[in-house]
């Protein structure tokens, strides 16, 4: 059975997307989605400093079973990546919440607030 | 079914096609049994005639050992099919593997796929592959004096997907590029330089110089190899001081005879590190769970059948049958043997440059080093004298004002380790005939 924090907020694309007050916004993606794709392979980050938009694929997470884009839930500017993904890709399954994948410098706050709670996004997938 | 789907007919299903674009019914005369086929065909087959091969420009008479395809026609391995994980032997794997590590070793690279259609679609899979790891202006720095067909070629799978493509200049005298013109090309932010060894023409170029300066200016260097070559030369992973990042070439002198173009294969290799872009196939070694060595299709995310739209490449397959054919006859060669038979495609060649440099009315083309191909120019029309050392039963060389009138008439030439001193001799003094006629 999946978790679903409540401090998170969720894309329907399965990505979950955590605020910080300056402005930054973690994304990582949801432990629903990790169990989907089964065993993390190789996980492909955008570069620091790339300018995204909402809904734009920006990184690629390869699992023994598929290959999925990973879309950035706010438009904004890649600021940080996880580097240590690229070690232990395994360390999404483990935790999804722990295994970030980028931050994005935030320009349209709305657009946050428009993802769907952990409500929300468990009742979009059935759960 | 077309009922069922709501359709009057089969015509229907292609509506979607322009009229224009519609292939136009065939012209084609009524079937023939089998007695009969065989008989036109042994009918045709003797217009052919053997010719004493003294052509490369692409593809090369090496010497095949016959366990070669003896080997590679057993049942187990005889099929024009590439199989899917599911399908795969154990047999098949081991020996792409091998294949894999053979051609690593060969061009001094840590990966190399499981082969690809050709040398041409392998150098368009390797620019790609370099717009892949190095995005930057999507510019590519490509020689003139990378073979004719290859730059079609790559024009044609690159046209539509929004890349520069920039030709470099050789030095008309000697054949190769002058790593000094470089200069004109900093600060453009290419995002590859191709460095061919040897060139279309048979020429050395200077790698490392080449490669250093991609390397200096973000470029990735791409290096256009002569397997055979690599017998002698210094691999492309050694180039400069830090090496090319991706090697890629024809597999054809390994083990494939000339037939009529083909079928020959692709290889392509690269650094570890970029293993995520590297498109085709991949075999890896690993342990079944109980421990026991095994050999697996790997990272296959990267491939069409997985990832679709977003595949490294959308040409899924390998040359199997001829990668097969290829580590079989490195097997046999060997790294002396490989050695020997570069050294002596080079040694044929000096040979037959020096005694055609003799004859009046012939003079080299180039001053740049060779490797086993030499281009000389002529006191007439290069096509005429082709035709009469034809009718002699030489095929002589390649005319090569087709692809470069501003060389005028010239023919580049080729002696593999199978042209011996006599078919040499033979050469000369036909040539000597036709030109003093």
């Amino acid at each position: 059975m999946s978790t679903f924090p409540s401090d998170l907020k969720y894309a329907k694309s399965h990505e979950w997307a955590r605020s910080a007050p300056d402005g930054t916004v973690t994304v990582g993606i949801t432990d629903h989605a990790q169990e989907q794709l089964g065993d993390i392979v190789y996980i492909e980050l955008p570069v620091a400093g790339r300018a995204v938009k909402a809904g734009e694929s920006c990184a690629v997470i390869e699992s023994v079973k598929a290959a999925s884009d990973i879309y950035s839930p706010v438009s904004g500017t890649i600021t940080e990546v996880n580097a240590e993904l690229a070690d232990s890709p395994e360390s999404v399954n483990r935790d999804a919440y722990a295994g970030w994948l980028f931050k994005v410098q935030s320009s349209d706050p709305s657009e946050l607030a428009a993802l769907l709670d952990a409500d929300g996004y468990r009742a979009s997938i059935g759960e | 079914m077309l009922a069922a789907i709501g359709v009057a007919g089969v015509e229907q299903l292609f509506d979607e096609i322009p009229p224009e674009l519609r292939a136009r019914p065939l012209e084609l005369p009524e079937g023939l049994s089998e007695m009969a086929a065989a008989r036109l065909m042994a009918e045709r087959a003797e217009h052919n005639r053997p010719l004493l091969c003294f052509t490369g420009a692409g593809a090369y008479d090496h010497h095949i050992p016959a366990a070669v395809w003896e080997i590679a026609q057993r049942g187990e391995f005889y099929s024009s099919y590439t199989p899917y994980q599911a399908e795969a032997s154990q047999g098949t794997l081991q020996v792409l593997y091998e294949y894999q590590s053979m051609m690593a070793g060969l061009t001094g690279l840590e990966v190399s796929n499981g082969s690809l259609y050709d040398g041409a679609s392998a150098l368009a899979e390797a620019i790609l592959m370099a717009l892949r790891i190095n995005p930057r202006k999507r510019r590519i720095l490509l020689p003139r004096n990378v073979h004719p067909a290859y730059r079609k070629v790559v024009r044609t799978l690159v046209s539509h997907q929004q890349v520069e493509l920039i030709e470099l200049p050789f030095d008309p005298a000697e054949g190769r590029l002058d790593p000094a013109v470089l200069g004109d090309y900093e600060g453009m932010e290419a995002t590859a330089l191709v460095v061919p060894q040897p060139n279309f023409f048979g020429v050395l170029e200077e790698v490392d110089a080449l490669t250093d300066w991609a390397n200096r200016n973000g470029a990735l260097a791409i290096g256009l190899v002569n397997p055979v070559s690599l017998g002698l030369l210094k691999p492309p992973g050694a180039w400069g001081a830090e090496g090319a990042a991706l090697a890629c070439g024809d597999g054809q002198p390994f083990g494939a005879p000339l037939n009529g173009g083909g079928p020959y294969f692709g290889f392509l290799c690269c650094r570890k590190r970029d293993i995520h872009q590297l498109p085709g196939r991949l075999v890896g070694a690993t342990v079944d769970r109980d421990g026991k060595p095994g050999f697996t299709l790997t990272l296959q995310a990267r491939e069409q059948h997985i990832r679709r739209a977003k595949a490294t490449s959308n040409i899924c397959t390998n040359q199997g049958l001829l990668a097969t054919a290829a580590a079989i006859h490195l097997t046999l060669l060997g790294p002396e043997g490989l050695r020997r038979t570069a050294l002596q495609c080079h040694g044929q060649t000096r040979k037959l440059a020096a005694r055609l440099s003799r004859i009046a009315g012939v003079e080299p083309l180039f001053t740049g080093p060779y490797f086993h191909e030499w281009a000389y120019r002529l006191n007439r029309p290069a096509g005429g004298v082709l035709d009469r050392l034809m009718a002699e039963g030489l095929l002589a060389g390649c005319e090569l004002s087709r692809d470069y009138p501003q060389l005028g008439s010239a023919i580049l030439t080729c002696a593999t380790e199978t042209r011996d001193d006599a078919d040499i001799e033979a050469y000369a003094v036909a040539l000597e005939r036709a030109l003093a006629s």
